[in-house]
C-alpha cells in the first residue's frame, strides 16, 4: 500500500519516503540502537526468539486487524483467548498427571480440542457480530459485553472443585511440542511457532487480497453505504469477520497454552490492547478500510523488539512502557497527517 | 492623483492580480486575474480542474499564493487562514456542507463565536440575531431546529445565512445550486438580489450556464489554471461561454440521439412505498426515461424501491413480463438492475481504494474461480472499460479519491456496466460534473440505450432531461404528476406538473 502510493506519485522525496515508511524506519532504528549498544544482539538465536515470541501475537493482531478494517473494534480478544486456553488445556492434560480436571478422560488426538475451541470461539465471535450487524450495537460495547461474559465463563469453568483456581498444567508432551519444538535444518533450528504464524499470514494474505471476502471486507470498511448499494451483504460480512476473528483467537490461544505449558482464567489478559496497538502502528486505520498483512506483522515485531531488545540491553521495564506509549502516539500522528494532506 | 486612486478603489471591492500557485507537479494557477465590483454577482466559470476552487482557496487563506496580490477595499491583504478572511469580510459557502448535524441552526451559524454573557452562552441573543438574519434573507426556518432534520437545500440556505452573519462584503459561493431544484434556485436568486442591495458582492461558481447568464453582472472564464476572459454577462451567450471554457467548439450540449425504443422491458404498476404512492409506467428496451421533480418529490426513493433498498408496500414490477420482487440490492442485481446513486461521495465511491477496486466491486462473482479472484480478468475488464469511457487516470491503481468528479462518475458507471444490467437506474448522473464530461456521459447513455438497455434517469436539470430522454415522468410530493414525450413537452409544463401536489 505504502510502496504503491509512492510509486504513484512518481518520484518520492525523502520526506515522503520517511512518512510513507515510517514504521519500517522505526523498526530498523530500534534494532540499530540495540545492536550499537550491544553488538552481541546480532545473533540468529535472538532473531528466531523475536520471531517466535511474536508468532501468536501476529495471529491475534491479524484477527483484531480484520475487525478494525470493517470499522469495528474487538475488546473481547484477550478473554476469548482465556476461555479457549482453559478449555483446550483441560482436555489435553497428560493421562499420568495427578491433578487432571477430567481424571477419566482418555487421551484425545490433539486436533479434537483444537477444533472444539475454534468452533466455540467462532460461534461466540459470531454472536458479537450479530449484535453489531443486526442489532446495530456499537462494536466497542458489543465486544466489551462479550469480554465480561467470557471472563465469567472461563472463570466458572476454571475455578471449581476439586482443585479450585490452580493453573491447568501437566499437558501432554506431544501438545507442548507444538509450540516448543522446531525443525532442524542443517543445524539451524526453525521453531514450529514461526512456521504456524507464517502459514497463518499466507492464508490471511490470500484471504484479504485474492478473494471476494477480502475485497468485500475492504469495501465494507471503506464505505459501508457504497458497499450495500454495490450488492455487498454488509451484515453477513460483519458477522463473518467477527466469527473468523474468533476462530483465529482460539488457534492463537492453543499455541499460547502449548508455549506456556499451562492455562488459567487470566491467560490472554490484555492481549486485545496489544493487538490493537500493533495494528495501529502497522498502519491499520481506525476509521476502517485500510490495513495490510505486512504492516500488521511489522507492528507486532516492533513491540516484540521493544520488549526483547530493550530488555537485552538492560533498559528498565518501566521505561519500556513509556517507549511503547510514545511509539503508538507517534504512529497515529503520522497516520493522521497522511489523511490531513489529502483533504 | 490620490483622487483617482480612491476612485479606482471604489470601482472594485476585491482585486486579485497575477495570482500564481504551484503544486508539486502542476501549476494550478498561472497569472490569474479576478476583479469584483461592489454589489454585483461575478461568476467564475470553467471546467473542473480549471482552478476556480484553488483561486477561492487562495482568497480565503486556505492556500497561500506563490505570487500575486490581493486587494480588498483598496488595501493589500494576504490571509493566512479562513478566520482572518472572515474577520475582514470575506466569507465562503463551500460546495460540501461542513455542518454539525446534531446541533441546531443557530449553533451552527454562530459556531466558534457564540455571544457570551457572564461566562455563559447568551442563547437569547443568539436566537434573536439568527432570526433577524433569516428574516432578512426570507428564509423560513426555525433557528432552534436541528440541522440534521433539514433537507440539503435548506442546509445550503443556512450556510449562506452563516456567510451573511459575518457581515461579509464578499461572499464566494462554490456551486450553491448543485443540490437545489428549480424552485429552490429561484429562492437562492432572490437572496442574491437582497445581498446585492446590501452592497455585498458575490463570487458565484456554477456549472449551470442558464443560471450564470441570468444572475451574473460579470463573468470571468478560466481554463487550465489560466485567466481566459472577463466580460459583462450581457455580452455572453451559452455557446460563447462553452467555447471559451473548453477552448473548442461544442456544437451542441447534447449528442444526437441514436437509440430506438423497442419492446416493453419493464412494467411498473401501482408501485407504492412508505413515502410515495401509486406510480405506474413502462420502460422500453433502448429507451431513456427521465424522472423530473422538486427535491423531496421522492424521485430518489422511487429508484431505491425499484432497486430493493426500500421496501415496497404495494404494486408490481414486471421485467420481461415476469414479476420481480427485488427485496434487496443483491436480488435486484441478480435480476439485471443497476443503480448509480445520487451522492457519489457518500454512497458511491470507496475513496481510499483504487479505480480497479471501485470498478470491479459489484461484479466479483464473475471473476472468482474456486474462491480465488483472477487478477488478469479483472485487469482486462477495467482496462477495457477505462478506455471505452475515456477515464482520465494514470492507471487502474490510482486512488479514485484523486480523480475529478466526472472521472469518478465514469468509473462508477463502469462498475455497473460490468454487471451487464438490463435496467440502469441513474440518480443525478451528471451532478457536479463539468460540461465536457457531461457530454461524454450523455454519449454513453445514448450508446447504452442503442444497445437495447433500459435507462431511468433522475435529474434536477430540465434541459438535460429534455435533451437526453425519450419520455419524462414527473413526480410531485410522492405522487406521479404526469408522463410526457420529451420531444413535445416544454419546461413550463414540467414545472407546472412538478408543483401540482405540493
Amino acid at each position: 500500500m505504502n510502496a504503491l502510493k509512492s510509486k504513484m506519485n512518481g518520484s518520492a522525496s525523502l520526506k515522503e519516503i520517511l512518512s510513507n515508511h515510517a514504521i519500517h524506519v522505526v523498526l530498523i532504528a530500534l534494532l540499530l540502537v540495540v545492536i550499537i549498544i550491544e553488538p552481541s544482539f546480532l545473533s540468529l538465536t535472538n532473531f528466531t526468539n523475536i520471531l517466535s515470541q511474536s508468532a501468536t501475537r501476529i495471529i491475534i493482531a491479524l484477527a483484531a486487524g480484520m475487525v478494525l478494517i470493517i470499522r469495528g473494534v474487538d475488546l473481547s480478544a484477550g478473554r476469548m483467548i482465556g476461555l479457549a486456553a482453559v478449555i483446550s488445556a483441560s482436555l489435553l492434560q497428560a493421562p499420568d498427571y495427578a491433578f487432571r480436571m477430567y481424571p477419566n478422560l482418555p487421551e484425545l488426538p490433539i486436533i479434537v480440542p483444537i477444533l472444539l475451541v475454534m468452533a466455540i470461539c467462532g460461534i461466540l465471535g459470531a454472536i458479537t457480530g450479530v449484535a453489531v450487524a443486526v442489532f446495530k450495537v456499537p462494536s466497542f460495547i458489543a465486544s466489551l459485553s462479550m469480554m465480561l461474559i467470557l471472563y465469567g465463563m472461563s472463570s466458572v469453568y476454571f475455578d471449581r472443585p476439586p482443585y479450585g483456581a490452580q493453573p491447568i498444567g501437566g499437558l501432554t508432551g506431544e501438545f507442548t511440542r507444538m509450540a516448543t519444538g522446531s525443525f532442524n535444518i542443517f543445524g539451524f533450528k526453525l521453531p514450529y511457532l514461526i512456521v504456524f504464524a507464517a502459514v497463518v499470514c499466507v492464508v490471511i494474505w490470500v484471504l484479504w487480497n485474492k478473494t471476494k471476502f477480502g475485497k468485500y471486507m475492504y469495501a465494507v470498511g471503506g464505505n459501508p453505504e457504497a458497499a450495500k448499494v454495490s450488492g455487498v451483504n454488509v451484515m453477513r460480512m460483519e458477522i463473518l469477520v467477527f466469527a473468523i476473528a474468533g476462530l483465529m483467537y482460539a488457534f492463537a490461544a492453543v499455541l499460547e497454552v502449548a508455549r506456556i505449558g499451562s492455562a488459567s482464567n487470566i491467560t490472554g489478559n490484555g492481549y486485545e490492547m496489544d493487538a490493537i496497538a500493533a495494528c495501529v502502528v502497522g498502519g491499520v486505520s481506525l476509521y476502517g478500510g485500510i490495513g495490510r498483512v505486512g504492516g500488521i506483522v511489522i507492528g507486532v515485531l516492533i513491540f516484540t523488539v521493544i520488549n526483547y531488545g530493550l530488555a537485552f540491553i538492560g533498559v528498565n521495564m518501566y521505561f519500556q512502557y513509556i517507549i511503547k506509549g510514545l511509539i503508538i502516539l507517534l504512529a497515529v500522528i503520522i497516520d493522521m497527517r497522511k489523511y490531513a494532506k489529502r483533504r | 492623483m490620490s483622487n483617482s486612486l480612491e476612485q479606482d478603489a471604489c470601482r472594485y471591492v476585491l482585486e486579485m492580480n497575477h495570482i500564481t500557485k504551484q503544486f508539486p507537479g502542476v501549476k494550478a494557477l498561472d497569472d490569474v486575474v479576478l476583479k469584483v465590483r461592489p454589489g454585483t454577482v461575478h461568476s467564475l466559470l470553467g471546467e473542473n480542474g480549471a482552478g476556480k476552487s484553488t483561486l477561492m482557496k487562495c482568497l480565503f487563506g486556505i492556500y497561500t499564493p506563490d505570487s500575486g496580490e490581493i486587494i480588498l477595499n483598496g488595501r493589500t491583504v494576504r490571509f493566512s487562514n479562513p478566520a482572518e478572511a472572515l474577520a475582514n469580510g470575506v466569507s465562503m459557502v463551500h460546495q460540501e456542507l461542513n455542518q454539525v448535524l446534531h446541533q441546531n441552526v443557530m449553533e451552527n451559524i454562530w459556531l466558534g463565536r457564540f455571544p457570551m454573557k457572564n461566562g455563559f452562552v447568551d442563547e437569547k441573543k443568539m436566537y434573536e440575531d439568527t432570526r433577524r438574519i433569516l428574516e432578512e434573507l426570507n428564509i423560513d426556518i426555525d433557528p432552534r431546529v436541528k440541522l440534521g432534520s433539514l433537507q440539503v437545500s435548506q442546509r445550503q440556505m443556512i450556510e449562506i445565512a452563516k456567510a451573511v452573519s459575518y457581515d461579509a462584503k464578499v461572499i464566494a459561493m462554490d456551486e450553491p445550486t448543485s443540490s437545489l431544484t428549480d424552485v429552490e434556485v429561484e429562492h437562492l436568486f432572490m437572496i442574491l438580489e437582497r445581498l446585492k442591495k446590501r452592497n455585498t458582492s458575490i463570487i458565484y461558481i456554477s456549472h449551470r450556464m442558464e443560471e450564470i447568464l441570468r444572475i451574473s453582472d460579470e463573468i470571468t472564464i478560466m481554463r487550465d489554471g489560466r485567466w481566459i476572459a472577463t466580460k459583462p454577462a450581457g455580452e455572453m451567450t451559452i455557446d460563447g461561454m462553452i467555447r471559451l471554457m473548453v477552448g473548442r467548439d461544442l456544437t451542441d450540449r447534447f449528442p444526437e440521439k441514436s437509440n430506438n425504443p423497442g419492446d416493453v422491458l419493464l412494467k411498473v404498476e401501482g408501485l407504492s412505498s412508505s413515502v410515495f404512492q401509486n406510480v405506474s409506467f413502462e420502460l422500453r428496451r433502448g429507451e431513456i426515461l427521465g424522472i423530473a421533480g422538486l427535491v423531496g418529490s421522492k424521485r430518489t426513493e422511487l429508484l431505491e424501491a425499484l432497486f430493493g433498498l426500500r421496501p415496497r408496500h404495494a404494486g408490481t414490477v414486471l421485467l420481461n413480463g415476469k414479476a420481480v420482487a427485488n427485496r434487496s440490492p443483491i436480488e435486484a442485481m441478480n435480476n439485471g438492475f443497476a443503480l448509480l446513486t445520487e451522492e457519489r461521495r457518500k454512497d458511491g465511491i470507496f475513496p481510499d481504494l483504487s479505480v480497479d477496486f471501485n470498478m470491479t466491486i459489484s461484479n466479483l462473482k464473475a471473476y472468482a474461480k474456486f474462491g480465488f479472484l483472477r487478477d488478469r480478468d479483472m485487469k482486462n475488464d477495467t482496462g477495457r472499460m477505462m478506455q471505452a469511457m475515456h477515464v482520465k487516470a494514470p492507471s487502474g491503481k490510482t486512488r479514485i479519491g484523486n480523480l475529478s468528479g466526472g472521472n469518478q462518475q465514469k468509473v462508477i458507471l463502469g462498475r455497473w456496466l460490468l454487471t451487464q444490467p438490463e435496467v440502469l437506474l441513474l440518480d443525478e448522473p451528471t451532478r457536479g460534473i463539468d460540461v465536457g464530461a457531461k457530454f461524454e456521459i450523455y454519449q454513453l447513455l445514448n450508446q447504452l440505450a442503442a444497445q437495447g438497455k433500459g435507462i431511468i434517469m433522475v435529474s434536477s436539470e430540465m434541459p438535460e432531461l429534455l435533451g437526453v430522454c425519450d419520455r419524462i415522468l414527473v413526480m410531485s410530493n410522492g405522487r406521479q404528476a404526469g408522463l410526457f414525450d420529451a420531444k413535445t413537452v416544454t419546461q413550463e409544463e414540467l414545472m407546472e406538473a412538478s408543483a401540482r401536489f405540493v
